[in-house]
């Protein structure tokens, strides 16, 4: 049985309120780290399991923590981003609204650790009943003398606030977040200052994502070289898959990175394979975002060997024959996907969500979803396939935050892969327009 | 105590080096050397505070960081926002990359802005023209709807039409700086975004026209002077009065003996130097107003310098000559074998070349 860390009692009925929790060995590490440990022991343990944040871009969480700025007299903030609006993620979610106490136990945890006496939990607002969960699992914590003043009688004072998001997948971006926390517009900062230096009201701040925040109880209980050893390589501990798409059991699950992808397709533990009669055309592996792989190199890298669900081994190859572990929101594709329409779905979320605050972006998303849109309904024309990953180049890299990328790689990878796809599109509009059409022409099906 | 004076930065950009201030950014080390490595700047804008970042025409490479770390960072940076390093090392004009994001933005801004520069009455005075002219392609790849909307009235002074507006927050940091009370805003997400009040609603209060001069694009302008003319038909003059309110040194746009438009005074890069309160902009449009103070010292290269004021202006021979000198062919796809086009010979191109690009005539 592979080791669970944050889902190990998530089945446990009762599991949500406090007692129940506690029961379960919750919170104990509130008491160890409080009790026993200087915030900088914690930090070194975080820090020697090598954790990288959940949230998509993989940044070694101890390191994080240790850039965060300790000006005197100056206050100091953590941030958890549950925003969650990616497309194809929802692991945060369901933590959340199964486990709250296992966030607010973390919470504790890094704000300790962080010097933090006012933490935030900036949730998707469209999540009200799971802000509800949150904010009765505050109040039981509280009752029970593990937030407010003095807590435990060991002199930490925490104040831990839940704020409903904005309703913008931006949003989610740290310092749209902190924005969006400050009462204003949702649009991302320049950086530099990094939010460490200067984050939410000018103070130092961490932002961390919610799965990476809830490791730390287990790291406090079990030890950081524990938390390494689970893994592989630089990327270690679990990971929280969130697996959607044609397979047969999609749900999150709770993996030890170092799985290979095709066991985590199609073992029963897990996704328990492509849904009946049908087989593995594409894989979207870390959300919306990252780039789209075709089958045979999901599966296998550039090499022959094994893919593996891992940060390294998902971006093997960069992105001429790789991906990235992003957030962990796995889309399977089978043989009925037409990749052009799934591009276009994507692009029209990303098209909708830019912020409009820089150039490329704001005029770039929108261009791009229009040509996809004129392809996909049979309107294409032989220039618009170079058209786009031109202007996908046009954007990548030269925007204020990485929502451009975002929007930039789903496209130019799907061409990369699909071109012929796109090809047929515009080479057979009256087929291409019947209901439910896909190109069948040579997909590598596994 | 002995002055310490603050230690000197170098920067190298394309290939000249200068010495700056710490806390210089590469925009501003770029503008001490001059308009030749200059930066474009559609949403920078120097006398307001956090202006920038919000356009990319700034882009640029830096090749080398810093003498301590030379590495070159992994992507381009926003100029106008990067601060110098000793030692760093700055591709702009220079690097393919640069120029090639460069022609991108043009691109994008252009998406959605019309070129309407014949009816627009920024034209002349527009910094969407200057970079266009610089980076832009004859044709567009963009062929689907652009977005236009109704013209929104914002009192009896400012005109605001949202189709040319760029979002380069310029207006918006102004308001929040410049006067007592934002009545306007960014509404709504990526190109649906507008600049717009939210309810229809005058902008009213001291130094609110300071919008118009902001503007980089003609999507605010001045309702007591817009359509009256031409800015190259008008002579600036710099003049000032004693006002209450504000500085009162301002340009004053004349034709014949009229004063046709009061703006603030800007720059060499288009920025204003001095705000100046809606009565001095608005109300005083007499000369007998005014203590004036000469021409206003305008680019030799600027449209406004090619009408008779001034002596140094360009002669008309000279425009010709560039002109021929940069001509290509215009990009039209129809059939035109039929039509009856005379090309200039070879030879007679080479001889305009050479000396083509000599500014003197
Ligand atoms: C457009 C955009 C949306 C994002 N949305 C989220 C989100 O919903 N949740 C999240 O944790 N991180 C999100 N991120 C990443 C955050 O900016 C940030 O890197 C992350 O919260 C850091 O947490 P971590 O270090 O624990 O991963 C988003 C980034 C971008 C560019
Ligand atoms: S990249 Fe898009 S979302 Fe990010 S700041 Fe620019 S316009 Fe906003
Ligand atoms: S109205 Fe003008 S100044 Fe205001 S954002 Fe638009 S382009 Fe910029
Ligand atoms: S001028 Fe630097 S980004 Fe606009």
């Amino acid at each position: 049985m592979a080791t669970k860390i944050l889902t190990e009692h998530i089945n446990v009925p009762g599991i949500e309120t406090f007692d129940v929790y506690r029961k379960q060995g919750g919170y104990t590490a509130v008491e160890k780290a409080l009790k026993t440990m200087t915030p900088e022991a914690i930090v070194e343990e975080v820090k020697k399991s090598g954790v990288r944040g959940r949230g998509g871009a993989g940044f070694p969480m101890g390191m994080k923590w240790s850039f965060l700025a300790k000006p005197e007299g100056v206050p100091r903030y953590l941030v958890c981003n549950a925003d969650e609006s990616e497309p194809g993620t929802f692991k945060d979610h369901y933590l959340m609204k199964t486990i709250p106490h296992l966030l607010i136990e973390g919470m504790i945890i890094s704000s300790f650790a962080l010097g933090a006496n006012k933490s935030f939990i900036y949730v998707r607002g469209e999540l009200m009943y799971v802000i509800h969960i949150l904010e009765k699992a505050i109040a039981e914590a509280k009752a029970k003398g593990f937030l407010g003043k003095n807590i435990l009688g060991t002199g930490y004072d925490l104040e831990l606030v839940v704020q409903p998001g904005g309703g913008a997948y931006i949003c989610g971006e740290e310092t749209a977040l902190l924005e969006s926390l400050e009462g204003k517009r949702g649009n991302p900062r320049n950086k530099p200052p990094f939010p460490a230096v200067k984050g939410l009201y000018q103070c130092p701040t961490v932002v961390n994502n919610v799965e990476s925040i809830a490791t730390t109880s287990w790291i406090v209980n079990n030890g950081g070289d524990a938390y390494a050893a689970i893994g592989i390589g630089r990327s270690t501990g679990t990971k929280l898959i969130s697996a959607s798409g044609h397979i047969n059991k999609p749900g999150v699950y709770e993996i030890e990175l170092g799985v290979p992808v095709e066991d985590f397709i199609f073992a029963d533990e897990w996704c328990g394979g492509i849904r009946p009669g049908h087989k593995f055309k594409a894989l979207v592996a870390g959300g919306s975002s990252v780039p789209i792989l075709p089958a045979n190199l999901a599966l296998t890298l550039a090499n022959g060997d094994k893919r593996l669900m891992s940060y390294e081994s998902l971006s093997d190859g960069g992105f001429a024959t790789g991906t990235m572990l992003g957030s962990g929101g796995f889309i399977v594709f089978d043989e009925t996907s037409c990749i052009v329409r799934n591009t276009w779905n994507f692009s029209r979320f990303y098209h909708h969500e830019s912020c409009g605050q820089c150039s490329p972006c704001r005029e770039g998303t929108g261009w791009m979803e229009k040509v996809l849109h004129r392809i996909e309904y049979g309107h294409g024309h032989q220039q618009d396939i170079d058209l786009l990953v031109d202007v996908s180049k046009k954007i990548e890299g030269n925007t204020i935050c990485p929502l451009g990328d975002a929007a930039a790689w789903p496209v130019a990878s799907a061409i990369r892969h699909f071109r012929d796809e796109f090809q047929w599109h515009i080479d057979h509009p009256a087929e291409a327009t019947q209901p439910g059409a896909v190109y069948r022409g040579d997909m590598a099906l596994v | 105590m002995e002055d310490v004076k603050p230690q000197l930065l170098k920067v190298t950009i394309d290939g000249i080096e200068v010495e700056v201030e710490p806390g210089t950014t590469i925009l501003q080390a770029a503008r001490k050397i001059g308009p030749e490595v200059a930066p474009p700047a559609m949403c920078y804008y120097q006398p307001l505070k956090g202006s920038g970042g919000k356009c990319r025409a700034c882009l640029v490479r830096v090749a080398a960081g810093s003498a301590k770390d030379p590495r070159p960072m992994p992507k381009l940076v926003a100029s106008c926002l990067t601060a110098v390093q000793d030692g760093m090392v700055v591709e702009n004009t220079t690097n393919p990359q640069v120029v090639d994001a460069r022609n991108g933005i043009v691109e994008f801004l252009l998406l959605n802005h019309p070129l309407d520069c014949p009816v627009c009455d920024q034209a002349g005075e527009c910094d969407l023209q200057n970079f266009a002219f610089d980076h832009g392609k004859v044709t567009t790849r963009y062929e689907e709807d652009r977005r236009t909307f109704e013209k929104h009235d914002l009192g009896p002074y400012v005109q605001l039409h949202m189709t040319r507006c760029i979002l380069c927050y310029r207006c918006v940091f102004t308001a929040d700086q410049i006067t007592n009370k934002r009545v306007h805003g960014v509404l709504g997400r990526g190109d649906a975004a507008e600049i717009g009040t939210y309810i229809e609603k005058a902008i009213d209060n001291d130094f609110s026209g300071n919008v118009i001069d902001v503007c980089p694009v003609g999507a605010l302008t001045d309702k007591t002077y817009r359509f009256k003319s031409r800015v190259w038909f008008s002579k600036p003059v710099d003049a000032h009065r004693d006002c209450p309110t504000c500085s009162g040194k301002v340009t004053l746009w004349e034709r014949g003996e009229e004063v046709i438009r009061v703006t603030a005074r800007k720059n060499e890069w288009n920025e204003v130097t001095e705000f100046i309160c809606n009565t001095c902009r608005f109300e005083k449009k007499k000369t007998s107003d005014w203590v004036i103070e000469g021409p206003t010292k305008i680019s030799r290269s600027s449209v406004i310098s090619a009408n008779k004021y001034r002596g140094d202006t360009i002669k008309p021979s000279f425009g010709q000559r560039l002109a021929a000198a940069e001509y290509k062919p215009i990009h039209d796809e129809r059939d035109t074998s039929q039509l009856q086009i005379q090309q200039l010979p070879p030879e007679r191109f080479a001889k305009v070349l050479p000396s083509a690009l000599d500014p003197e005539p």
